[in-house]
């Protein structure tokens, strides 16, 4: 594959959730940090007290998005079998974290605005 | 039923992305740099994934050639799918597109079978007697599934009824042999699996199937009124060493019985008892499951045509092309791809992948007075599915070397999740890549 293409990039994703889902994502992903740009831009500040909150929800971002990539791929956690797996797998939760918290913190933000920093 | 594309380069892919999707944008332009002006006439023999990933090559280097694809069948069949399809994961559409789908514009789709082939005249005649004469032809006729061969068997067997599966024979096919495997799973009983003497398409196959078949039992809670028997027709359950001594572990640690040197003669779908030749003569056996995998042979017009060997594989043959440049040994403006060269490893799509652009460089090479110098090392993959959820990323060449594509990183022979994800869920789109010329 020595002419490897973004495209092909896409394929294996389409492939892996199927389109419609795997451009749903993508464009809830692409929403949801243009919202989190525009409110931290708004703001002009990271509240403190949100960002608590949405760091609270991480864990279960990441095990949300290890349970969906499981089940989507036929596969269970006892599959898991060697240090590249386990570092997928990591992979997976860190995305599933930080996607849960952005949408945490914009769901926060967009509800009221920040209160004045003292 | 073919097995991996070589995935190395996803590794790339992805640093290519993380460097800005430069390739995106270069490469369109350095494949239109390179047009080669000529006026051959070039006849593929075969619209699968070897003849639709030659013609897109081939259309997207020449300017002005006269490219003809012959190919009766409408269906283009993923089969690396086939396993998937078979083990009640995929549906039969998963394999099935359309032969059209894949021939880039350009390029004449003759929708015909050929009926002769004549290297001496150069000239292929289709069943509905047109005549193409040809500068250079390339065959990618892909094998013939003997099923004839099997006495007793009939593809109007597989099924659950009769306890018989066929996944190598259409993805429809691959759906009923699911049903006959789900059904045999539930009820248990004696599962007979193996493989034939001839050369086969993904030869790791027969042993995927027999390790999913195991799993599925035992996820069924089963598996104890279940017993699994795999029949290698050789002295050895792969046929490179270090391979062969994994699976024997791997089927030991499951309690999976292999006989050596047992291929299927015939069966008896009434009694449910198939006969197979051994070294000590025939030996019967009763199942409640059979996998057939038939003796598989090169389509008999390419048997007829004089591209075959004369001296080896005779009672299957595979044309005689050089094994690392695919250029036919007696007609130098013949090349092969594919399932139907003669060449001692490489009856997957993997090896297809590799293949492709070997022939790409020597023919455009010599439509511009060169000669080419890319040659095929007998490189080839099998993700060997163990269980669902796990698989072994094998790759080796005719020396029976190992080749790993992320040396360091996905192990082979490791039972790893990794290797699972690469057959179902990164394969697909790499071998369509490959059938548009661009892996």
């Amino acid at each position: 594959m020595e002419e490897f293409s973004l495209r092909t990039i896409f394929a294996v994703f389409e492939e892996i959730f199927g389109f419609a889902l795997f451009w749903g994502l993508v464009a809830l992903a692409v929403i949801f940090t243009a919202a989190w740009i525009y409110v931290l831009i708004r703001d002009r500040s990271l509240s403190m007290r949100k960002y608590l909150v949405a760091q609270l929800s991480m864990p279960f971002g990441a095990v949300a998005a290890v349970a969906f990539v499981l089940w989507i791929t036929n596969s269970r956690l006892s599959d898991i079998g060697g240090p590249i797996d386990w570092l997928v797998l990591l992979g997976v939760a860190v995305l599933g974290a930080v996607g849960l918290s952005i949408a945490v913190y914009v769901i926060q933000s967009l509800g009221r605005r920040s209160p004045p920093q003292t | 039923m073919t097995g991996s594309l070589n995935l190395s380069a996803t590794r790339r892919g992805f640093l290519g992305l993380a460097a800005g999707g430069a390739a995106l944008t270069a490469l369109p332009g350095k494949a239109e740099a390179r047009r080669v002006r000529t006026s051959a006439r070039i006849v593929i023999l075969g619209a699968g994934a070897g003849g639709a990933g030659m013609a897109n090559r081939l259309a997207a280097r020449l300017d002005g050639a006269k490219i003809t694809v012959v190919d009766g069948r409408p269906q283009h069949w993923y089969q690396p799918g086939f396993t998937l399809i078979a083990a009640g994961l995929k549906p039969a559409s998963y394999a099935i597109s359309g032969t059209g789908d894949w021939l880039p514009r350009g390029v004449t789709w003759l929708q015909d079978y050929a009926a002769e082939i004549d290297p001496e005249a150069n000239r292929v005649t289709t069943l509905g007697g047109e005549r193409l004469d040809y500068d250079y032809l390339i065959v990618a006729t892909g094998l013939t599934l003997d099923w004839d061969a099997i006495e007793g068997f009939s593809l109007d067997l597989v099924g659950p009824e009769h306890g018989v599966s066929a996944h190598y024979a259409s993805p429809e096919h691959a759906v009923k042999s699911w049903h006959a495997l789900d059904r045999f799973t539930d009820t248990g009983g004696v599962g007979l699996f193996g493989r034939p003497a001839t050369e086969m398409k993904c030869a790791g196959a027969p042993v995927k199937i027999t390790l999913i078949a195991e799993d599925i039992a035992t996820r069924k809670g089963n598996r104890d009124r279940t017993e699994f028997i795999y029949n290698a027709q050789a002295q050895n359950l792969f046929g490179v060493p270090v391979i062969h001594h994994r699976v024997r572990q791997i089927m030991d640690e499951r309690a999976i019985t292999y006989c050596y040197q047992h291929v299927l003669k015939s069966m008896d779908p009434g009694r449910k008892v198939a006969t197979f030749t051994t070294p000590e003569g025939e030996e019967e056996k009763p199942y409640d499951f059979i996998n057939v995998v038939p003796p598989q042979r090169a389509p008999q017009v390419v048997r007829d045509s004089g591209l075959a060997w004369e001296d080896r594989w005779t009672d299957q043959g595979w044309i005689e092309v050089d094994m690392q440049t695919l250029r036919h040994a007696r007609y130098p403006n013949v090349f092969g791809i594919g399932d139907i060269n003669g060449v001692p490893k490489g009856k997957t799509a993997a090896s297809v992948k590799f293949h492709l652009p070997v022939v790409e460089d020597h023919l455009v090479a010599e439509l511009q007075g060169l000669v080419g110098t890319r040659t095929f090392n007998g490189y080839t993959s099998c993700p060997l599915i163990t269980r669902i959820g796990r698989a072994m990323l094998v790759e080796f060449d005719y020396h029976d070397n190992l080749t790993p594509s992320f040396p360091g990183i996905v192990a082979p022979l490791e039972e790893l999740w990794i290797s699972w994800l690469m057959k179902e869920v990164a394969l697909k789109p790499t071998y369509n890549a490959m059938l548009r010329g661009l892996a």
